[in-house]
């Protein structure tokens, strides 16, 4: 037998050392479509339970917005259900250079190309324009789809700390026998919601002669004063060589992703990135709810600046409560508890008091920096911040925490 | 031996460590297994040593057990330097 004894008792052994570890990770059946409130059957078998939804990547709260939906209705009628083909051989309609078109708009760059994924993007962009001439410097805390697409490509690799100009400034000056040096780094950073220093990062790039790469999955359609990015943001839009961004976030939140930047990087994905050559097109009826997204988005900003009214009010009020959290602007709000177990009971007492929050731990973030992270919406009303404090105070009394900074927290628990 | 720690000590403190953190490291703290350094970025390490020292680490001694603390980073390059 191809499947022996040995390699399912080897594969129970591994699934084991995760659950010792504490890293075994189980999904949550949601019984009703995403908004601020959703039902939730768990543990598996459970009764379905309405809780408030603090960790979606909703933040526009269009996943479930009847013109979206509507729109990809009309879309399904329209183009089909599926393309049964990639892009280059008969997977393209007219609708997919549309919302390509659109894109490019939105981001103020010179072209878009959609692929299945922001991940599929980021595994195919380096390896379709660099070489082994040429260098990739990252920012440390990048997405691990970025990581990933390093891997794939033969560019020589380095890194800098998170969010340092100076190191950064250091690594361009040791890379500058390279042919071309290309800076990579996200716009908004998912783990601790904070935002890359873009300005400054421009600015070196210009200084040594390198190329920008702003991943901006966790901006893209909230960040900026007309939500852009966070290269509105900081005042350089049309100054990044290459955005890449998702579909399945903010902007309707179904799948879908993009590389999006100068003309002819973006030719060359088409010509050469793998994930977009070799995988299915973008089905039709998603095409057809972002153009109905990129509508929305694009006609009000009242979504993004509900967004961040809100994120205010949940800042200032877990500060108030007395919780410990990461400073920032976006809608990503870490609580940090630093302790792994810490986090892992006050994620499961926040779900006993309604609140669906989840606990982050090594590895995901550094060792002793676990936390619960806590994301805002635009389909947030003041009703569910409210009981979502309501509930971090009654959990952070609990575990004494309240008024506790990172120092206190570590005596009590540890790290 | 111990000039050999220092020098690679100091770029690790330099390259890794953040220059406002509270973290002090010695030669034996755990640098991948205790989540100072990770494989992504452990590739400039490499590039380090190998520049300063004249030498060339081969893949399969540049795995996360040989680099997980300064004292056996230093015995990695001495043992290559010596030709071994």
């Amino acid at each position: 037998m191809a499947y022996s004894d040995e390699a399912r008792a080897s594969y129970g052994r591994d699934l084991e050392a995760i659950r010792e570890a504490g890293l075994f990770k189980e999904e949550r059946y949601i019984r009703s479509p995403h908004a601020a409130n959703i039902e939730v059957e768990y543990p598996a078998g459970a009764a379905g339970r309405t809780v408030i939804n603090f960790c979606a990547n909703n933040y526009l709260g269009l996943s479930n917005h009847p013109e979206v939906v509507a729109a990809a209705r009309a879309g399904l009628d329209r183009r089909g259900y599926g393309m049964s083909s990639v892009r280059f051989i008969c997977g393209t309609q007219d609708i997919h250079r549309e919302l390509e078109e659109r894109l490019t708009a939105f981001l103020g760059t010179e072209d878009t190309l959609l692929f299945p994924s922001c991940l599929d993007a980021n595994a195919g962009v380096f390896e379709a324009i660099l070489n082994e001439q040429d260098v990739m410097i990252a920012d440390r805390l990048v997405h691990a789809s970025i990581v990933d697409g390093m891997r794939l490509c033969s560019a020589a690799r380095d890194t800098y700390k998170h969010g340092s100009l100076a190191h950064l400034e250091e690594k361009l000056q040791e890379h500058q026998d390279k042919r071309y040096r290309l800076i990579i780094t996200d716009g908004v950073f998912s783990m601790d919601g904070d935002l890359a220093p873009l300005a400054g990062i421009v600015d070196l790039a210009e200084k040594y002669n390198a190329m920008v790469f702003v991943d901006e999955s966790h901006a893209s359609g909230f960040i900026g004063r007309t939500g852009r990015g966070t290269h509105e943001h900081c005042g350089v839009l049309g100054r990044i060589d290459i955005i890449t961004t998702t579909l399945g976030k903010a902007l309707g939140g179904a799948s879908g992703g993009c590389v999006s930047g100068r003309r002819e990087i973006v030719e060359l994905c088409r010509q050469r990135a793998r994930p977009y050559l070799f995988s299915n097109t973008v089905a039709p009826v998603i095409v057809s709810g972002a153009l109905k997204v990129m509508d929305l988005v694009q006609a009000s900003t009242e979504r993004r600046d509900k967004l961040e009214a809100n994120t205010r009010f949940w800042r200032e009020g877990l500060t108030r409560i007395g919780l410990d959290i990461k400073e920032g602007d976006s809608p990503i709000v870490p609580v940090m508890l630093y302790n792994a177990k810490l986090a892992q009971d006050v994620a499961r007492d926040l779900y006993g008091e309604g609140i669906y929050a989840v606990g982050f731990f090594f590895p995901v973030v550094a060792k002793g920096q676990a936390r619960i992270r806590t994301q805002l919406s635009a389909a947030h009303e003041m009703d569910h911040l409210e009981r979502g404090l309501a509930a971090f105070e009654t959990v952070g009394r609990k575990y004494g925490i309240l008024g506790k900074n990172k120092d206190e927290i570590k005596d009590m628990y540890g790290l | 031996m111990d000039e050999l720690k220092k020098a690679i000590l100091d770029y690790v403190v330099h390259e890794y460590l953040d220059e406002d953190g509270d973290e002090t490291i010695t030669a034996d703290t755990q640098l991948i297994s205790g989540g100072i350094v990770d494989s992504f970025s452990m590739v400039s390490l490499k590039r380090f040593l190998e520049k300063k020292y004249a030498i060339s680490i081969p893949d399969r001694d540049a795995s996360p057990e040989a680099f997980d603390s300064v004292t056996r980073i230093a015995a990695l390059v001495q043992r290559l330097q010596q030709g071994k």
